[in-house]
Parts: C-alpha cells; structure tokens; sequence
C-alpha cells in the first residue's frame, strides 16, 4: 500500500452517530419544552459516547495495523487543530458578549456614552461591574460575589499546574519512559477532576450563599455561560485524557507516533488558556 | 513568461500518468467496496462522490421545499389583502423560507460540489476524513426534518425571520423555538465538521507537485470559504446557545431589565451573518471561474489576483457585519467605520468581475448551457453587488433598510447569484458524474425560462421598495400592487422552470450523448482526466502534477 | 447565435424598465425636510455611478462575446494577466468609492445631530401599534390601526389609505426641530416615515434618537419596518405636520382633555359607564393578542373568555393588566393607559363574553393601586 492513501471501507457509526445526536437533540428539547424526555435524553448521550467509543476504536485498531502513514497523520492533525479553532471561536463569541456588556450596554443604561439616552428608562439604576442591581426591580442580582482570589485561585493554580504535568507525561512518552508518562498523566487528570470537584462547590456556594444564578441579570448570566461551558471542556478534556491513559498502558504509543495523545493535549492546552481568559476577564477585572 | 498552452488546442494533460491514474478505478472497484448495497450503501458510504451526491440530492430537495415556502408567500402577496394564509403562517413561511435556501440548499449545495470535485481536481484520491465526511452529512437530514416538523408544533414554527432577532425570537417566540435552536446546533455541526475536512483535504492532499498556487480556483475559493464557516459558525452557536438560555434558564443576554441588550444579538448574529452570506458566494466565484475561461478557451486572466481578492473579501467580510444594523441606532464612529468597510469590499469583488471579463476579450466563446448560467451569472450577481453598494451608504440605508429593495438585492445575488453557479456548476461537471452530456435543448430552456421567472421576480422588487414595501409583511397598501403581482407571476414562472432542471438531471443520468474523459474540449484541471463517468475510486496512486509557468 | 440578441433585449429591456418605473414615482421619495433631500441625492448619485459602471462593464462584456464568437472562428488570445490594467481596475473603483463616501460622510453626521430640540416626542412601540408622548407637554396617546378588517379580508373594498390609516396620528409643527425619543414595550419595532426619510429602530429597554424638521404641512405615511410578530404589516405610522399656530392650539387642547380625564379618577363611574369605554380600550388595544371576542391565541396568548380561574382572582387580574407579566409578552399598562382607562378595561373583561362576574373596578382603586 505504499505511498497511498488509506480510506476505510463503509461504516455504520456515521450514520449511527448522526441518528444518536438527533435522539439526543429531540429529547433535551422534549425535556425542555415539555419537561418529559429525561431518560430519553440520557439515553440518546450514551449513545453518542458509545457511538464515539467505536468510532474511535476503529480508528485506533487501524491506527495500529499500520494502515496510516505520514500524510494520515498530517490530516488528523490539521482536523484537530481546525477543530480546536472552531472551539475558540465558539468561546470568542462568549467573551465577546461579555466585553459587550461590560464595555457598552450596562453603562449606556446608567446614562453613559454614545446611546446614554437609555438611562430616560432606568432613572434608578446605577452601573457596576459586577452588576449587583440589574436595571429592573424584578430582577434580582448577585448579593456578594466571589472573590478571585480564593477558589478560583486554586482551580487556576490546578489547571496551570496540569498543564505542566501533561507537558512532563507527553516529554516521557516522547523518550519512551511509558511508566513515567502513565504516572504524569494520572496527575493530570486527577488535577482535572480537583478542577471540576473546586467548581462544584463554587456553583454550590454561588448558588446557596452569594445569590448568583442564571436568573440574577447578567452577571449570573455571563459567569454562568463561561465559567459552564468552559468546564463542560474540562470534562471532555478529562475523558478524553482517560482514553489516553489507557492507551499508555496498553502500550498504543511509540516515541514518534502518539497522535491520539498529542490532540488530547492540545485539547487540554486549549482549555486551559481559556481558563487563563475566564480568570482574568470574568474572576480578576 | 510564455504561456503555455497554444490556443484552440486541447492542452496538454498537465499529467504524466494519467491514464495511469484512472486506470486502475475498475480493479478498486472490486478491491474494496464490498459493503452492503443498495440503501445501505448511501447511508454507510464512506465515498467522497457517493457523500456528494447525497449532498446534491439533499440540496435539490431543500431547494423544492423552500421554493414551495416562497411560492406561499408570492401567493399571498399576489393581491392586497389577506387570501390564502394568515400573518402567523405568513411569518412562518418567510422565516422556513429563508432558513431552508439558506442552510438547506445553498450551503450544501455547494458542499457537494465540493465533495464531488476536490479530490478530482486537486488529485487525492478521496476527501481526507471519509467518515467524518459522512457524519456531516447525515447531520443534515435529521437537522432538517426536526426544523421542519416544528411547523407541526402547537404554536408554529419559527415565525421571527431568518435572522431571529431577540426578544422575539425569545421571550415572544412560540414553544418550538427550543427545537428550531436545536436543529440549527445539528446543522452547524455538520457544517463546521465538514469545512474541517474540506480544509483538512485542501492543505493536505494535494498532488505531488501541485503547490497552492497552482490549484483551481473552486478549490482556492473552498478553502476560503471552510475557512470563514470554521470561524463563524460556532459564533452562531454561541448565539443560538444565549437564546436557548435566555428562553428555558432566565438568563438577559437579550434583555435590558437585567443588564443586557436586544442589540447584542444582531452584533453576534451579524458577525456569524455577513461572512455567512460570503460563504454563498465565494464557491460561486471558483465555479464561474472554472466554466469561463473553459468557454472562452483561453487562460483565467488574473489568476493570482484572483486568490488575492479572494482572501481580501474574506478578511473584509468580518468587518462589515453591523452594515445590516445601520438603523439599529450605533453610535456615529461605529456606522462610519462599517459604511467605509462595506464600501470597500467592492473593490476587490471588482477585480474578479473585470478579471472575468478580462478572460472573456479576445477568447474564443462557444454558448453550451453552463457558460449561458455563468454569463448570467457574471452580469446578475454584479447587479445585485450594485444594490449592495447602494445599501452600503449608510444614510441612504435609512431609506432602504427592511424594504423589499433590500430583499431585491439579496435574491440578485443568491437567485441568479449562488444558484445559478450550483446550476452552471451541474450543467458543467455532470458528463463527469454520469458520463452523459446534459440536453442541450432542454438545458436552454431552462435557462431562458429562468432569466425571464428570475428577473421578472426580483427586478420589480427594487421599486416595491424604494417606493415603500417593508417586507415580512404579509399585506400591503395598495400602491404597490402592481409590482407584487409581477414578481408574483415571475416566482411561479421560475418556480416552474425547475422543473426542466429535474428532469434534465434525470433525462441525463439515464443516458444521453457518451462524454469523453475531457468533456469540453477547453476544459484544464485534473478531474477532466479521469473518465467519464469517474469511476468510484480515483487517483488512489497520486497523480504527478506538473505545474504551468506562470 | 440568437442567444446574444436576446441577452442584449433583456438588459435593454430591464434598463428601460428601470427609467420609467424610477420616472413615475416608483423611487425613494424626494421628502419634505432638507435631509431627506440629501438622501435621496445621494440615492440617485450612487445609483447613477452603478448605471456607468454598469454599462461600462457590461458593454465590453457583450462586445467580448459577440465579437470573439467562436461560431465566428474567433481564435482565443495567449495574454492573461497584465499587471497595469489591474492596477488601474483597482484604484479606480477605489478614488469613485472614496467620491462617494466624503458626501455620505457628511450627510451621516447632521443626521445623527439630534442636539437643541424644540420639542421631545417619546415613540414606543407595543405589538401592534404606536404610543407618542409630548414630553414635558402631559399629552399622551395611542395611535392604531384604523383600517376594518372587512377591508383587509376582502369583504369591503379597500379605501385610499388601505393600511396606512390610524385612528390618532401623530401631529407635530413645521419649521420647528423635533427630537424623537424611540423605545419599546416588547419587541424591536421600528418606526418609519418615507417622507421624512428617518427610520430608527425601537428597542426595548434602550432608547434611540432620530429628529426631523419637517417644512411642508401635509400627512405623512410610513409603517412599522421590523419583524415585530403577527401584526408587523399592520402597524402603521402617520404624521400630520401643521403650522405651528394650529400645532400650538391642537396641543393646548389635547392638554385640557387630558386635564378633564385625569379629574375622571376622582368621580364614581357608572358600570355601563365603564363597560362602553372598555370595549373600546379592549378593541384598540388588548385584542391584537387576546381577541375581540377574548379567545386569545393558546398556548402563548391566554384566552380571557371563558377563564373561571382569572374571574375568581380579581385582585389578579388587576395587578396583571397594571404590571405585565415578566418575561412573557403582556406587557405593563400602568403607564400606557390612564387609571380610568384600566379600571374601565378591567370591568369590561370582567363582564364580556359570558363572563358575568358583574363586577366593577373603579378608576379610584387603580390610581390607589398605581400609587
Ligand atoms: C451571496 C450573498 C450576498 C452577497 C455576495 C452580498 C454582497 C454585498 N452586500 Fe448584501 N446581503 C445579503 C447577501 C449578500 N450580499 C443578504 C442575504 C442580505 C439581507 C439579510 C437580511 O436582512 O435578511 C444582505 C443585506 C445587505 C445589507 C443590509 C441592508 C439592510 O438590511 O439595510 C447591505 C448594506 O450594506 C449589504 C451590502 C452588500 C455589499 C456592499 C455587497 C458587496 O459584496 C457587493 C460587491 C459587488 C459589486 C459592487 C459588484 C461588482 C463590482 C464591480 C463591477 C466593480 C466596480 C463597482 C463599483 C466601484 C461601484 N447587503
Ligand atoms: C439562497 C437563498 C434563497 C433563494 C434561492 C430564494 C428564492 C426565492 N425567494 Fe427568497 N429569501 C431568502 C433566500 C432565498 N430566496 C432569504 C434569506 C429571505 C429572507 C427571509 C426573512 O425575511 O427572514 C427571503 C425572503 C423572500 C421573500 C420576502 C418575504 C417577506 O419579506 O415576507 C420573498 C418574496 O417574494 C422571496 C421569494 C423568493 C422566490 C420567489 C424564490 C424563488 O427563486 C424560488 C424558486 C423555487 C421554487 C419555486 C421551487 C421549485 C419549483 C417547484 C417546487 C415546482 C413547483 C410547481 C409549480 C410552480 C407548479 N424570498
Ligand atoms: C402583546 C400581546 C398582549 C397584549 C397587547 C395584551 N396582552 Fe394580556 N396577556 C398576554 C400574554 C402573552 C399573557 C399571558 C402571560 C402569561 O404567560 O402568564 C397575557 C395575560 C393576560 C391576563 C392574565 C390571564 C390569565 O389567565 O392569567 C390578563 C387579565 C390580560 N392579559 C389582560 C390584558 C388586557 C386588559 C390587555 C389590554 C389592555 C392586554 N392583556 C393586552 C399578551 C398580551
Ligand atoms: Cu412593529 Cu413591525
Ligand atoms: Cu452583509
């Protein structure tokens, strides 16, 4: 097969996978139209993760016949990395609603700059970043917010710090130390998993003590929409990291052949900058 | 700098081996397609003309139902007063209308094409991530068939326009709007998964040999356009994920109680909706860029500016999006800044426009159906550029903003625009698809027949507008009833006429004249020598590719 | 070659076509301010630059093709790039744009001049209809739709303003500059006079500014011009523009009746009293989402017919009509319409469509409610 392109032959995941999104899809829109749907739902998600599951058993099987060569390579890395780009975008979108926020619509509505007129229907309300008084009375905002520098602190110093160790895992695999890479990697995850367990308090907390909801203007609603969609990555960053753990272990890589490993740890990279974004934009300033 | 190809002669293959490399198609044929047939065939292939044609079909039959969707509105429209349908449907159908055209046939239209022909024209022998490829196909159907059935749902479908402004696509939008976003998510996975793999087979899978600058131009403009898709859609998705937060969770992104704006959305939607509209031009561009100097039998003129500008309309493209806010109230810097950006894009869509006309002097120019719906192509879409032009001037803007001129604009540059290029586009390659020329005769038909429905639809429309028609609405004064009735009449004309469309595409895939591997005699790029049909599997050993001097 | 002919029939065709329409009034009006004069030349300007270049760029276009016919044994060139030519295709359209923006430029900035207003009109849309405010002047009101449905289902032939009728129109001075405040109860709406040549978006929770000095007396037609849901193509504006003496009594009369209804509060009111007065708030105002007949439009507009569970909660009822409800399209009255206007609409609800709760709100318990 030398010099030739490998494409695989028919496969049901595709179009298994397509039906699995819809059936997911339909039923969270039935859970959230409706409020029925629920376990349709959570079955339609584990159907996509199985269907992923053999999609990517597929590849790793063929990966391991030797079927890939160079150029194989090169296309999984260009898909990757358009796909990590896609996802930064999807984020620019979020930080870009909330540099919109902070930089116009909330002062425009206390009387500020070029359309302060809007402040003729607000006489009451003051700006501030954190908005703590939403414009209208029927909303209420946050009571106190959090400070950066107590969890989010942490969670930056475990993301940061699981960025090194990937970084170590990935130097050992490349010099063949598959033990050591092992090791390496179940830090990183665990520090992944630190990471999340550190959310879920902040959201308990935010939730319980602090008054920041989704429903408390849009404070909640920007804190909210970075701060969960960015650790719904961590949680796919995590997963996937797992994958490759196992596959250290059971010796899927070679020093110079460990796609898999290296796009899960641009993935991780990814997030984590993106948590370097949050930190600063949404905790910090 | 001596050209290399002599005139009227047909080039030389720029391969060293090609009957080589379409040789050995019938031994592959064998070699590994043993999968299931029939039905089962499409839905696990992982081929790239198999998937371009599922692309195509789909596309064809999006194109019929939101035709259908338009044809209820010109109906309404054909008098003052309400007829056939009240405003809830009416609102339903332009805004199903619009999304259809827009996500359903032109977009994957042009993703067929390109499925069917990058790999032919830039040798590989299949797209780079076949599986995926088939994945983002199969997205379509079930995004598509979810959109529609909200139609179905108590309360209606989406009836808040295609650009689904909030708070009414939020706060006063019916109960299925969940389900609108939901299928919108579908639709743009599918999309953003196959620019990946569009890209992925561009950068990746060329020929030995062939450098960037030597590939066609439909390959150059779809790396341009996988480009801005990866870059924009997942900004609607941020959006479209807002609103489904705004409508089922509380949040006020879009709400001015809590602190956020209205407008903010049309900022993110337009961000996504300008390069969007691109993105149903630029494949467009690479078509006609194709079929003209093929006509013309001689060599595209100005093939590096062409990439340049190209390039410069993409780059352009994500400065330009609050042109479509100019009312909206922005602060003065802000409708300065986006009038001179929007003005500017014409120069470099100018350069393409004089390019091809550049390539048109002193040719040799034979008139076969896909030049007559290139030729059309080139003089439509630059009427509908002038219009944008004329949008583009913010305060005249004013006067036409959310009028049918507005609407007239963007169907010159969509209609006899991007649809007549997916048209040409299957007049020009089908002998490569089906190894049948397409009928001549039945193609002029339907060529003519659509120039006249096209322009006797949309051309009144200018004046509709200017004389005062908002549109989205599903009743007018009575001044403007003469008009409406024209277009009215040239949408069911044109309407009708792709009819001939159909059954030419059936007319030639079950037969017709035998094409040759090179079909049109002035035809250059690499798929013309592969044979007619391209068998199922090409180029599985790498062409070599020499380049041309430039 | 018959093709070129007919190509050649069209364009001259559609340019024909395009002149004789534009000559008979089928273009963007000339206006009656001084800035809708500018528009439109700029309009024309750009308009014209396009004809040239058109028939410029198509001219060579169709030259090409018939000349360089192969039928005819045209033979095809060698050249395909020619670095000056492009340079100069380049710069060209460049220098015309830049000729076009500098007046566009200038234009754009007396628009947005909004400063040293004579007088402040606060525009607000509502789904579907129009509500203007005299700032400063204590004269509000609501301007519908006045057209029957009759016309518009096609049981009666339609009038000359089929449309573009509203029961109050707006009246503002000539000569004196007039600052519009824009803004809106629910949706972006957006509120446009041709002849003024101002169209600006309403959106809710900001406001716009947009001004006007009109310098002919007359009736100035235009429409709402965004997407605001079901009755978006029913929601027109008009403006009557008078001299300002007549302005000026218009206004002080709309003042004392304003005065007269404000000391309606005080007074008991009749129940036949409120009920004729509440049909006709009612039919202006809530049946564009509840229907005349209060059938509404489940799921998302509530029928009031037929609703035991809103007749036994009065105090509900009241405080929905004063407060809107959050979040979902009904909007807030209290400062919309009058206490009377409320306690009328309220009473009227109460007692319509078999709905025979026989009680009556007074326009007392609103304003003590408001306050
Ligand atoms: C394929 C899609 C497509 C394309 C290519 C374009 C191209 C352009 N569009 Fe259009 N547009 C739409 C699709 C498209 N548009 C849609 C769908 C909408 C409405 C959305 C909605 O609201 O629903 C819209 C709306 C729209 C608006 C908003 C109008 C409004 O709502 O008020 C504006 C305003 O500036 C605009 C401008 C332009 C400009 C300047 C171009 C330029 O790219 C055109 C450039 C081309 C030329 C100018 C012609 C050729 C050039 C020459 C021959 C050179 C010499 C010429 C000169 C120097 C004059 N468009
Ligand atoms: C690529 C995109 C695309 C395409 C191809 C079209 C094609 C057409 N469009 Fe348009 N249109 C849009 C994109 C497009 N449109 C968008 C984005 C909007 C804005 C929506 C919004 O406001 O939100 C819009 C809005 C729009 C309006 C304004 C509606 C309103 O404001 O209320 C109108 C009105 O005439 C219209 C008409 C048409 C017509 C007649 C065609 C025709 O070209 C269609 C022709 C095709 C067919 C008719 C189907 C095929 C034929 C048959 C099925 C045979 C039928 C049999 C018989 C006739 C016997 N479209
Ligand atoms: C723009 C549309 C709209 C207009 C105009 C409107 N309403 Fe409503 N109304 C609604 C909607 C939507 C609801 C349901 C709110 C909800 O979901 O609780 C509602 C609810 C109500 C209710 C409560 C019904 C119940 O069973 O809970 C009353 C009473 C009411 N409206 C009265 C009025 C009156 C009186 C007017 C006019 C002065 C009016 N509405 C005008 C949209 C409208
Ligand atoms: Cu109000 Cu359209
Ligand atoms: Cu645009």
């Amino acid at each position: 097969m030398s010099g030739s392109y490998y494409v695989p032959p028919q496969s049901k995941w595709p179009a298994l996978g397509s039906l699995a999104v819809g059936v997911m899809m339909v039923s969270l829109g039935m859970q959230l139209v409706h409020g029925i749907g629920g376990l349709v739902m959570t079955l339609g998600m584990a159907a996509v993760l199985t269907v992923m599951w053999l999609w990517f058993r597929d590849v790793v099987r063929e990966s391991r016949q030797g079927l890939y060569d160079a150029q194989m390579d090169r296309s999984f890395r260009w898909g990757m990395g358009w796909f990590i780009f896609s996802e930064v975008m999807f984020f620019a979108a979020f930080f870009g609603a909330l540099f919109y926020v902070r930089v116009f619509a909330v002062p425009w509505l206390d009387g500020e700059g070029a359309k302060g007129v809007a402040a003729l229907l607000w006489p009451d309300f003051t700006a501030s970043w954190p908005l703590m008084n939403p414009p209208s009375e029927s909303i209420s905002g946050p009571r106190e917010v959090l400070s950066p520098w107590q969890l989010p602190l942490v969670n930056t110093i475990f993301l940061v710090t699981s960025s090194v160790t990937l970084t170590i895992a990935h130097e050992a695999l490349k010099e063949g130390y598959r033990n050591t890479a092992r090791n390496w990697l179940i830090g990183t995850i665990l520090l992944g998993v630190c990471f999340l367990v550190v959310q879920g308090i902040e959201y308990y907390e935010a939730y319980h003590h602090y008054g920041i909801t989704l429903q408390a203007g849009i404070y909640g609603s920007t804190f909210f929409l970075l701060t969960g969609f960015h650790g719904a990555h961590v949680t796919i960053g995590a997963i996937t990291l797992s994958v490759m753990l196992m596959r250290v272990m059971k010796g899927h890589f070679d020093r110079d052949d460990h796609f898999g490993f290296e796009a899960a740890a641009w993935y991780w990279h990814f997030v984590d900058v993106v948590w370097i974004g949050l930190f600063i934009f949404v905790y910090v300033l | 700098m001596a050209p290399k190809l002599p005139p009227r002669l047909p080039p030389q293959h720029p391969l060293e081996q090609a009957g080589e490399a379409a040789g050995p198609a019938g031994h592959a044929e064998a070699g590994y397609h043993h999968g299931p047939k029939g039905l089962l065939r499409w839905l696990l292939t992982t081929n790239h003309k198999e998937i371009g044609t599922l692309y195509l079909i789909f596309s064809l039959s999006m194109f019929f139902i939101g035709g259908i969707f338009a044809l209820v509105v010109r109906a309404e429209l054909f008098q003052p007063g309400l007829q056939l349908v009240q405003p809830e449907f009416f609102n339903q159908m332009t805004t199903m209308h619009g999304l259809i055209m827009v996500f359903g046939a032109v977009m994957p239209g042009f993703v067929g094409l390109a499925n069917w022909m990058i790999p032919l024209q830039i040798g590989a022998p299949d797209m780079a991530l076949p599986r995926l490829n088939n994945f983002s196909f199969w997205l379509l159907p079930v995004a598509f068939t979810l959109l529609l059935s909200t139609l179905l749902m108590p309360g209606g479908g989406p009836n808040f326009g295609w650009t689904f402004y909030a708070p009414l696509s939020t706060t006063y939008s019916p109960p299925s709007t969940t389900f609108f976003i939901l299928s919108l998510h579908m639709a743009g996975i599918s999309s953003i998964l196959g620019a990946i793999n569009i890209i992925a087979t561009i950068l990746n899978l060329r020929a030995p040999g062939m450098r960037m600058m030597d590939m066609p131009l439909f390959v150059w403009t779809w790396l341009i356009t996988a480009f801005l898709l990866i870059a924009v859609m997942p900004v609607l998705a941020g959006v479209i994920t807002m609103m489904l937060l705004d409508i089922n969770f509380g949040t006020s992104f879009f709400n001015a109680a809590g602190g956020g704006d209205p407008v903010m959305f049309q900022h993110i939607f337009w961000f996504f909706g300008h390069p969007e509209v691109y993105i149903m031009i630029l494949p467009a561009f690479g078509i006609v860029s194709a079929i003209i100097p093929t006509f013309a039998r001689k060599r595209l003129f100005g093939y590096a500016s062409m990439v340049y500008a190209t390039s410069s309309i993409a780059i352009l493209s994500f400065l330009v999006w609050a042109h479509h806010m100019f009312a909206v109230g922005l602060p003065l810097v802000a409708e300065l800044f986006f009038m001179y950006t929007t003005m500017l894009i014409a120069v470099p869509t100018g350069v393409k426009v004089f390019n091809w006309i550049a390539t048109l002097f002193q040719g040799s120019i034979s008139f076969e159906t896909p030049m007559l719906f290139a030729l059309a192509f080139v003089v439509l879409f630059s009427i509908g550029g002038f219009s944008g032009l004329m949008l583009a001037i913010a305060p005249a803007d004013f006067q036409y903003h959310d009028t049918y001129f507005v609407v007239a604009h963007f169907h010159y540059v969509l209609v006899p625009g991007a649809v007549f290029a997916i048209m040409a586009a299957v007049y020009y390659w089908l002998p490569k698809w089906t190894g049948h020329y397409p009928n001549e005769r039945l193609g002029r038909w339907h060529f003519w027949t659509s120039v006249v429905g096209v322009n006797l639809t949309f051309f009144p429309m200018h004046f509709s507008g200017l004389a005062g028609m908002p549109r989205r609405i599903p009743d007018y004064a009575l001044q403007f009833a003469d008009f409406n009735m024209a277009s009215s009449i040239g949408a069911l004309l044109f309407g009708t006429s792709q009819l001939l469309f159909v059954w030419m595409i059936i007319k030639c895939v079950r037969g017709g004249e035998k094409a040759p591997a090179k079909a049109w005699d002035g035809a250059e790029d690499l798929e013309w020598t592969v044979p007619s049909p391209a068998p199922l599997h090409t180029f599985e050993t790498p062409p070599r590719f020499q380049h041309q001097e430039h | 070659m018959r093709k070129l002919p007919g190509g050649v029939a069209a364009i001259g065709g559609g340019v024909w076509l395009t002149f004789s329409a534009l000559a008979h009034g089928w273009n963007m009006p000339l206006g009656v301010t001084a800035l809708s004069r500018d528009i439109h030349g700029l309009h024309m300007t750009i308009f014209w630059i396009c004809v040239v270049i058109g028939v410029v760029v198509f001219g060579v276009m169709f030259y090409s093709l018939f000349r360089y016919r192969r039928s005819k044994g045209a033979q095809a060139s060698l050249f395909h790039e020619n670095t000056k030519v492009e340079v100069i295709w380049t710069t060209v359209p460049l220098l015309i744009l830049i000729g076009m923006a500098l007046p566009a430029t200038a234009t754009l900035k007396q628009m947005y001049d909004a400063k040293d207003a004579d007088l402040d009109v606060m525009v607000t849309g509502q789904q579907w209809r129009w509500h203007y405010e005299y700032l400063g002047e204590d004269v509000a009101f609501t301007s519908n739709l006045a057209t029957p449905r009759d016309q518009i289902d096609g049981a009666a032939a339609k009038g000359e303003n089929y449309l573009l009728e509203v029961d109050e129109p707006l009246v503002l001075p000539v000569g004196r500059k007039v600052r519009f405040l824009l803004t809106s109860d629910d949706v972006v709406h957006s509120w446009w006079v041709p002849d003024l040549a101002v169209k600006q978006d309403a959106i809710p929770g900001f406001v716009n500014e947009n001004w006007v000095r009109i310098e002919t007396p007359g009736t100035y037609r235009g429409q709402c011009t965004e997407l605001c849901g079901r009755n978006h193509g029913f929601m027109p504006v008009v403006v009557e523009a008078m001299e300002p003496d007549a302005f000026d009594s218009w206004l002080a009369e709309r003042q004392q009746a304003a005065a007269r209804e404000a000391s309606g509060v005080d007074r008991e009111w009749a129940m036949d009293e409120l009920m004729s007065r509440g049909q006709q708030v009612y039919e202006s105002i809530c049946a564009s989402c509840h229907q005349v007949d209060g059938s509404g439009n489940p799921p998302v507009f509530p029928a009031l017919a037929n609703n035991p569970a809103l007749m036994a909660e009065r105090d509900r009822h009241i405080a929905t009509v004063i407060n809107g409800v959050a979040g979902k399209p009904m909007p807030a009255f209290s400062s919309s319409l009058s206490p009377v206007e409320i306690a009328a609409v309220i009473t009227y609800e109460r007692n319509a469509w078999g709905n025979d709760t026989g009680d009556s709100v007074q326009p007392s318990e609103i304003q003590a409610r408001l306050e």
